[in-house]
């Protein structure tokens, strides 16, 4: 099997991660941490070594990309046709994330080096580091639908971790144990989800899933249950995992929370890879969703729309600087969720399918240098709030064209990498529904607007006074930046639409200037705003915000939404659901228990005295026994 | 002239019961032993008597005697040694103050 080797790509972070977990506190934390370092350096190459094979050798034949199927072996088996394999399937979306998720990762693990120098814990982080990327490989090369859920748990698991990696701090604590129980929660439905299809079409597999001519498409929308197909409901729990995993309405509460993590890890989980897991899920599903279950793209849509509007929303009016790109984070992927959900299956008519992985590819070059430029910053002033910086762009001027660069990637200003995927996303909304269209066009500004906000008044506004003079990051954190600051400006000119789309045939894409010149304007306009309010400092944004009174009050505080998930939880389903339940359990189940231990208990202390210790006694119950069944006897024999 | 069979097992009947009455009352362990001795007899005496009256040409009944009794005098001496033991222990050879194995 030429493809063979693809299962190093995973299995290398999972030693690194032995390593380092069993034998790191050993050995001195920089050898750990090279050697998660090496370990994914060498996945990396093996990564791009994959992709060049397959995109440019032997992944296309008759002009078609296939489904290749690069190792694999049985681990479960069901019955005769049905069976858990472990394995890795290379298409272009998982050669594709094998190279996203290997990148990032790298970067991260650099910049980790310089970045978390010093902490306690060095090897335990890169220990998780590479569980993490392990699990998030795993899930992407995975063979079948429930591959992809163990992987999916792992990722889980190891991003709990990794929020918790300052386990003495309570907050870390509370939002790892958030993130892991909002995106259980949604995994129950995956699971669900899961075993319905499985049940309707008889398989795990993806190629046969996946297949539009297979037997579980074509066969599989069959019963209806409250209007919808069997198959539709399914895939509508196999996307609700994929919204609590990418953070989606009303699942996305976990997100912001989860920013107590260190930065890097914000990087890597929260902004390139783990998030996108379930844009990735729904585009690995596609041709079932889009041939068999139409109603449930449609929920993608409209859910990836909502969220990337109301995201966008709360972005703009935040003040810590990974809250804002964990809200900016949500709203792109709320894009990518839409591309999705407009998207129609083959040819052109995938634009939407491949503009949505395009922006995934962009976004996690821009989001994971701004993230990483955030690190750099806090790094230098040890604040998360833009209110305590300013004006440290001389200070910092490698972080600072960096963050730029991702700013005018993310605004979607060409050249750069946002603005062709972005404007693809579009294209794609505006073929399908004009309502989505203008939703997105929105948030493009809306996106300009709250980064640039970021950005002026970061590096530009009044200079705050510091505890020390802010100071540039090391070098190992400046040239993972650098390098992603080339992605973030180069990658847009990958043609896309020839390697990446839903049925693996190229296809060409027309630019439509009526829809790109437009989205230029209004982020220009977000940019300008931006400029105007926050590069100075004005009293402007002040004003408007007490002008918008309860509107602003509620988008500051997320639109109450915690409060909400308080109020359900704390005081409907404790008090509605658990005291009940509680109470039975105490009452009726434990009380029976203990009715019977005490019933037990009574007689047995009734009759312990019989045991007196008087060998007289003994004798003369023996000797009357004895007699009685003489007597009995006796008298039975003479009857 | 031989004695009635319904002598013997009088006799018998009575050391048996004189002997489970001294069991149970009797406070001294001796005594009690004593008492244990007077049941075997009891029980050796029933032996022969059937023995003579039932299968005179036999010898069973004899030999369950003799056995029992020499384990009787077997059984005396660990006796005695128990309750020289347990005066030692004791000092007493009251029955109803060695009560210690109870709940």
């Amino acid at each position: 099997m030429e493809f063979g080797y693809t299962i190093w790509i995973a299995l290398i972070p999972f030693l690194a991660f032995l390593i380092t977990g069993l034998a790191g506190h050993r050995m001195k934390p920089m050898v750990s941490g090279l050697i998660g370092t090496v370990g994914i350096g060498i996945a990396t190459l093996l990564s791009y070594v994959a992709a060049h094979q397959y995109f440019f050798g032997v992944g296309k034949v008759d002009g078609v990309y296939q489904k290749i199927i690069g190792y694999k072996m049985e681990w479960l088996r069901f019955s005769e046709t049905l069976a858990i394999d472990m394995g890795v399937l290379l298409d272009p979306i998982s050669v594709m994330m094998l190279v996203v998720i290997t990148t990032v990762s790298l970067m991260v693990h650099i910049y980790s080096l310089g970045y978390m120098a010093g902490e306690k814990g060095f090897a335990r982080f890169y220990a998780f580091l590479g569980l993490f990327s392990f699990s998030m490989l795993g899930l992407v090369v995975a063979t079948n639908i429930f591959q992809m859920y163990i992987f999916w748990e792992l990722v889980g698991v190891s991003s709990y971790l990794l929020i918790g990696f300052y386990y003495n701090k309570p907050s870390a604590v509370a939002a790892s144990k958030k993130a892991f129980i909002v995106t259980r929660f949604a995994d129950f439905g995956f699971l669900v989800g899961i075993l319905l299809l499985s049940y309707i079409t008889g398989t795990f597999d993806f190629v046969l899933l996946t297949d539009p001519e297979g037997a579980a498409i074509t066969q599989g929308s069959g019963i209806a249950f409250m209007g919808l197909s069997v198959m539709t409901w399914s895939l509508i729990l196999v996307f609700m995992g994929g919204a609590g995993k990418s953070a989606m309405f009303p699942l996305h509460i976990w997100l912001p929370d989860a920013m107590e993590g260190p930065t890097p890890v914000s990087a890597l989980i929260h902004a390139a890879t783990m998030v996108v897991a379930g844009v990735f899920l729904v585009a690995r599903l596609f041709p079932v969703f889009a041939l068999s279950a139409p109603a449930g793209l449609e929920i993608v849509a409209i859910m990836g729309a909502f969220t990337s509007l109301f995201a966008a929303v709360i972005a703009c009016t935040q003040n810590d600087i990974k809250r804002i790109l964990a809200y900016s984070t949500m709203s792109q992927i709320g894009y990518m969720m839409l591309a999705l959900g407009v998207s129609g299956y083959g040819g052109a008519d995938g634009l939407g399918y491949m503009a949505s992985m395009f922006h995934l590819f962009t976004h996690a070059m821009f989001k994971a240098l701004l993230f990483l430029g955030a690190g750099a910053i806090i790094h230098a002033v040890h604040s998360n709030f833009i209110s305590d910086m300013g004006g440290l762009r001389k200070y910092m001027p490698v972080t600072h064209i960096t963050f730029l660069i991702a700013c005018l990637a993310i605004a979607g200003i060409p050249p750069f990498a946002g603005f062709f995927s972005k404007d693809e996303i579009l294209v794609a909304a505006y073929q399908n529904h004009m309502l989505y269209f203008l939703v997105e066009y929105i948030v493009a500004g809306l996106t300009a607007f709250y980064m640039f906000r970021l950005y002026y008044g970061v590096f530009w506004g009044k200079e705050k006074t510091y505890e020390h003079a802010p100071h540039e990051a090391p070098a190992s954190m400046t040239i993972p930046l650098i390098i992603l600051a080339i992605g973030s400006a180069t990658t847009g000119f990958i043609p896309f639409q020839k390697l990446v789309t839903s049925d693996g045939m190229a296809f060409d894409i027309h630019f439509h200037w009526n829809i790109a010149l437009p989205s230029i304007g209004i982020a220009i306009a977000g940019i300008l705003l931006a400029t105007a309010f926050y590069r100075k400092g004005s009293d402007m944004p002040d004003k408007i915000a007490a002008g918008l009174g309860g509107l602003y009050r509620a988008a500051y505080r997320k639109f109450y939404i915690d409060e909400v998930y308080q109020f359900i939880t704390k005081k409907i389903i404790f008090n509605l659901i658990s005291r009940p339940i509680a109470w039975f359990d105490r009452q009726i189940v434990d009380g029976s228990m203990n009715g019977i231990a005490y019933i037990t208990n009574m007689v047995s202390a009734g009759m312990k005295d019989l045991q007196s210790g008087q060998l007289q006694q003994y004798a003369f119950v023996l000797v009357s026994g004895v007699l009685i069944l003489v007597l009995s006897l006796v008298y039975l024999m003479n009857n | 002239m031989s004695i009635p069979f319904t002598h013997f097992l009088v006799l018998s009947t009575l050391l048996f019961f004189i002997g489970i009455y001294g069991f149970l009352t009797r406070k001294n362990l001796i005594t009690m032993l004593m008492s244990a001795e007077l049941i075997l007899n009891a029980v050796n005496i029933n032996f022969v008597v059937f023995n003579k009256y039932l299968y005179p040409d036999q010898l069973h009944g004899h030999f369950f005697t003799l056995f029992i009794i020499g384990i009787a005098a077997a059984e005396a001496a660990v006796a005695i040694a128990i309750i020289i033991n347990l005066y030692r222990n004791f000092s007493t050879m009251d029955v109803e103050e060695i009560d210690q194995l109870k709940h």
